[in-house]
């Protein structure tokens, strides 16, 4: 069983910049061929300063941080039974390349189903940019499955 | 873009689906690079099969990613305000990802008008894998 009195933990917040680079690389391997996510000048014309960070990317981010077994390592979890179960986003303000956004990881909470078969770990994640503006708020659930 | 309106859309209403071509094993290195996520899992078929898996899978974000351009290829990004997936079913290796989104609900909040989209992705055998919603504000 995961330890319950993990639940509100609060991880070290950790600053990622948002290079131009990984979001071309991003949409190449997503099959993105719009050309706003990759043409600086296609971004603009569409009212954005610069590459706009695509919807699903700040979990991306949120992985380039220091210690991105951090979670894992906290709660013992073990690689090869983790799933995603469930990934939310609300988005407060938009994100662009040269950004450096801030990410501030807290675990939600910790529960079970299936008499403990399954358990299941909430994080959720406030994202804010360089000028303290809030850009998102991410939650993510992780199923660890046993036996 | 054919600019999307409030006032013309209804429950139940499309928006534009599209079918990825089958999943190789090319794609999955790719967004493990491009994405962050190295998890072997996706990758690296030993590690998979030493894991209790028959082959490598592939991630859920990135058929996540999918349905984001699903979403940005009918609105710009501007308007979407939430976008949630549960992970039903693994998408496997070879897997023609089809992505679906339908308007449920009219409303509005924070002083805007917005829509409730439901969301999916299946494979070519209409197997759920993805199931979702999403906020978009519309003018």
């Amino acid at each position: 069983m995961i330890d319950r009195r993990h639940i509100g933990h609060r991880l070290p917040a950790f600053s990622v910049p948002v290079e131009a680079g990984r979001l071309r690389f991003f949409a190449k391997a997503t099959g993105q061929a719009d050309p706003v996510y990759t043409d600086p000048a296609a971004a603009r014309a569409a009212g954005h300063p610069h590459l706009p960070v695509p919807p699903t990317f700040l979990f991306c981010l949120e992985m380039d941080g220091p210690h991105p077994a951090a979670i894992r390592e906290l709660l013992g979890l073990d690689y090869r039974r983790l799933l995603h179960g469930e990934q939310q986003f609300s988005y407060h303000a938009p994100a662009h390349a040269g950004d450096v956004l801030t990410f501030e990881p807290r675990i939600d909470d910790i529960y079970d189903k299936k008499g403990g078969a399954l358990e299941f770990v909430v994080r959720s994640t406030r994202v804010s940019n360089q000028h303290g503006t809030l850009v998102a708020e991410l939650r993510a659930v992780t199923v660890m499955r046993h036996g | 873009m054919t600019p999307v309106s409030f006032d013309t859309l209804q429950p139940g209403d499309a928006l534009p689906s599209f079918q990825t071509e089958p999943l190789s094993r090319l794609a999955l290195a790719l967004y493990c690079g491009a994405s962050g996520d190295h998890n072997p899992i996706h990758v690296d078929i030993d590690f998979a099969r030493a894991a209790g898996q028959q082959d490598v899978f592939a991630h859920g974000m990135l058929s996540m990613a999918y349905l984001g351009r699903l979403l940005t290829n009918w609105v710009p990004q501007q308007a979407l305000r939430q976008f949630g997936v549960r992970f039903v079913a693994l998408t496997q290796v070879g897997d023609r990802v089809t992505c679906r989104g339908t308007v449920v609900e009219k409303f509005t909040a924070d002083g805007e008008q917005r829509v409730r989209l439901a969301l999916s992705t299946a494979n070519a055998d209409g197997q759920v894998k993805l199931s979702g919603d999403a906020v978009v504000a519309l003018p």
